[in-house]
């Protein structure tokens, strides 16, 4: 709980406290309540502005809450302190009509080597993909080679369910071992224990030496960086792969055949804090733009830290357009409490002369209706916060099940209830109605009671 | 002599500068009393009843309510003066329509800034059942009579204990065998030392009152004494026990 709302459920309780401790203040909120329940219909519309106020910013705040964390959630999967590094191809060489043609681009060796002279790096992970069939006697599974090292499974915080993942002495030694992903693991043995058997990637075998867990895939970041799912992996040592692909890789698409020298798909770069990152990823990308380095733009790099900052002024710009919004609305809705109101208080002049001869102070009377009004606000903030929070729980619920799935866009984001929220608007409904409350009442108290006693 | 409860000196009242409508009237009333202030319409009952009722200030002219002068106090002090020495009965009853009889009766003690709780409750139940409705306690307005209301409206006029009862027109809106009864309940309840005001138009009602002031045209043509009704035959007692510390 934020220290606001905290001060606000406090200024709501002790006022409500008061008027439970009082006489006059019991009177006044069952008096309240009364002439509410004998007004239901008008009650309620004149409520109505309160409740969609109400409920739509408890519902919009929420489902900021839920992009945020959806949001949060990659980012950490993508690691705050890493900055990824692509090979991309250029655009020229995409749209070459020539066949066969070894297309050479992106990050090389020498790239990384050069790296390693920036001292706040800990930790850099370079990857090789291509796709290719992973083979297990007469079953076949299309996977994604990943030709990684070893802290590859620290980075993407992959675990290994069975079996361990690569390790130094693999690379060192350009073992012919393996690591597979749960699905690929799945599809190729069905019936056996993977570990220790052997698959077969184009003519050589390896050894399953591991296969991961499950693992959540990550969301695409904004084309930057592609959405990975880490179940249809398999898994071998970066040297291995040089010596046994070599620099090319052939890549089979849509019945054409193209050949790639790639050295590196990707490098994820870690460092060693968080106020470190940005200064890193900028000197990473001015060492890539050096036009003899890489004369052409074919490479990409990513700071998932970046995507906070964004995360950020959306989430400033939500609140900037939602107070706008509510204000709105709950002036709307002031002026429709108010309305009634002037009108309730017409129609019950009399009441009025009556309670002053009997000896109500304009205090009193100024408090009895204030009193009315806010509990009419206070009511339809309580049911614009039961009806938001109704919406957000079932809206949560249907997002999480698959047979509801046709209900929502792809990644739309499920909402999270946002607490402080409901502390907020309740309060503002109260408070709208101590705002737009006050002339009517004020209005009651200063009749002449004479005159008040005479209304028919 | 009985002590004082109020004085009237010279009170003048004017609407407009043309529009004089109390022309400097002198009143004493004395504990105890029952008066009946009559006159043809127009002549200023009402206006010099609010003004005894402290709903309204005279232009100029003194008046003293148990001692205290009145005619220079603050809203707020007038009210505070209505609920604690005053108690009003209106010709169109003026119960609250949301309150049932006990919650009719228990308003002037809000305001009053006395605690309600289940003493103040069973003195209200004790009031509502001295003027006959202690089977209606939680009855509502719509639900009674007309003189079954003015009689809620008489247990609630007591339940300050007032010095001062203040009726206008109480019988105006019942028919004669109901007013009677309510003329009975007040000549008993002046029996038993409550001081009534009453403005009335009619000679059969006023004269249940022990004295009559005829007003004509803002100013008191007459003030005498009058030897009241003698009750009727067999006409209930106000059940006085129930009253003990009651009103
Ligand atoms: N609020 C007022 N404004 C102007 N004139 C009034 C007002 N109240 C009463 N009057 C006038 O004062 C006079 C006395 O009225 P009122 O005291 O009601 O007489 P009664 O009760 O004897 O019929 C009448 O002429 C009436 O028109
Ligand atoms: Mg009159």
């Amino acid at each position: 709980m934020d220290p606001l709302s905290i001060a606000l459920v406090g200024v709501l309780s002790i006022s409500i406290g008061f008027l439970l401790a009082s006489d006059k203040g019991r009177r006044g909120l069952e008096l309240a309540l009364r002439s509410l329940w004998l007004h239901k219909l008008r009650s309620f519309l004149s409520m109505l502005g309160i409740i969609i106020g109400t409920s739509a910013v408890i519902i919009l705040m929420s489902f900021g809450e839920g992009s945020e964390k959806d949001v949060l959630d990659d980012i950490k999967r993508l690691g705050t302190t890493n900055i990824i590094v692509r090979s991309v191809k250029p655009p020229e060489d995409a749209n070459s009509n020539m066949r066969q043609r070894v297309a050479t681009y992106g990050l090389t060796y020498d790239d990384m080597d050069f790296f390693k002279t920036i001292p706040s790096i800990t930790r850099m992970v370079p990857m090789r993909i291509f796709p290719q069939e992973t083979r297990r006697g007469a079953r076949g599974h299309n996977s994604r080679v990943v030709a990684t090292t070893p802290q590859y499974a620290e980075v993407n915080e992959l675990v290994a369910g069975q079996g361990r993942f690569l390790n130094e002495e693999d690379e060192a030694q350009m073992n012919n071992v393996c690591v597979l992903g749960s699905e690929t693991a799945k599809s190729l043995f069905p019936f056996e224990d993977p570990i220790d058997t052997s698959v077969k990637l184009g003519q050589f075998a390896y050894v399953v030496v591991g296969v991961l867990t499950d693992r959540m895939p990550t969301g695409g970041t904004g084309g930057s960086q592609a959405a990975e799912d880490f179940n249809h992996d398999i898994y071998i040592p970066l040297s291995t792969s040089r010596g046994r692909f070599g620099d090319r890789i052939m890549i089979r698409a849509a019945g054409s055949r193209s050949m790639e020298k790639v050295d590196m798909h990707q490098i994820t770069i870690t460092v060693q804090d968080i106020d470190k990152v940005r200064p890193v990823g900028s000197m990473i990308r001015e060492m890539l733009s050096e036009t003899k380095r890489h004369p052409r733009q074919d490479w990409a790099l990513t700071v998932p830290l970046d995507r906070l900052e964004l995360v950020e002024r959306t989430k400033a710009n939500i609140r900037q357009s939602l107070g706008i919004y509510a204000s709105i609305s709950l002036l709307v809705g002031g002026i429709g409490i108010m309305n009634v109101m002037l009108a309730t208080v017409t129609e019950r002049t009399r009441e009025v002369g009556i309670r002053r001869a009997l000896g109500a102070k304009r205090s009193d009377i100024t408090f009895q209706f204030l009193v009315e009004t806010m509990v009419q606000t206070g009511i339809g903030g309580i049911l614009g916060v039961g009806f938001g929070c109704a919406y957000v729980f079932v809206h949560a619920l249907l997002h999480s099940m698959p047979q509801f799935a046709f209900l929502f866009q792809q990644g739309s984001p499920s909402p999270i209830l946002h607490l402080p929220s409901i502390t907020w608007s309740l309060t503002t409904a109260v408070g709208v109605g101590v705002i737009f409350g006050i002339y009517p009442a004020m209005r009651a108290a200063h009749m002449d009671p004479i005159e008040a006693l005479r209304h028919v | 002599m009985a002590n004082e409860v109020l004085e009237l000196e010279g009170i003048n009242k004017f609407y407009t500068e043309s529009l004089h409508v109390l022309k400097g009237i002198d009143l004493t009333v004395r504990e105890g009393e029952f008066i009946a202030l009559m006159g043809p319409s127009g002549s200023g009952k009402s206006t010099l009843l609010n003004i005894l009722g402290c709903l309204d200030k005279p232009t100029n002219g003194g008046y003293f309510l148990g001692g205290q002068d009145v005619s220079s106090m603050s809203d707020s002090q007038l009210s505070s003066i209505r609920s604690r020495y005053l108690g009003f009965i209106f010709q169109q009853y003026n119960l609250l329509p949301q309150y049932t009889v006990v919650e009719n009766i228990e308003v002037p003690l809000i305001y009053q800034g006395i605690r309600l709780d289940s003493s103040t409750k069973k003195r209200c139940e004790a009031l509502a059942e001295l003027v006959g409705l202690g089977h209606r306690l939680d009855h509502r307005p719509m639900q009674l009579s007309g003189g079954q209301q003015q009689r809620v409206a008489i247990a609630r006029s007591l339940v300050n204990k007032p010095q001062l009862i203040l009726a206008d027109e109480p019988t105006g809106n019942l028919d004669s065998k109901t007013s009677l009864e309510i003329m009975v309940m007040l000549s008993r309840l002046n029996e038993m030392g409550k001081t009534i005001i009453m403005v009335t138009h009619e000679n059969d009602i006023a004269g249940w009152a022990r004295r009559i002031v005829r007003m004509r045209d803002g100013n008191i043509e007459s003030d005498e004494a009058n030897e009241p009704w003698p009750l009727p035959e067999g006409a209930p007692e106000l059940p006085v026990h129930l009253l003990e510390g009651a009103a």
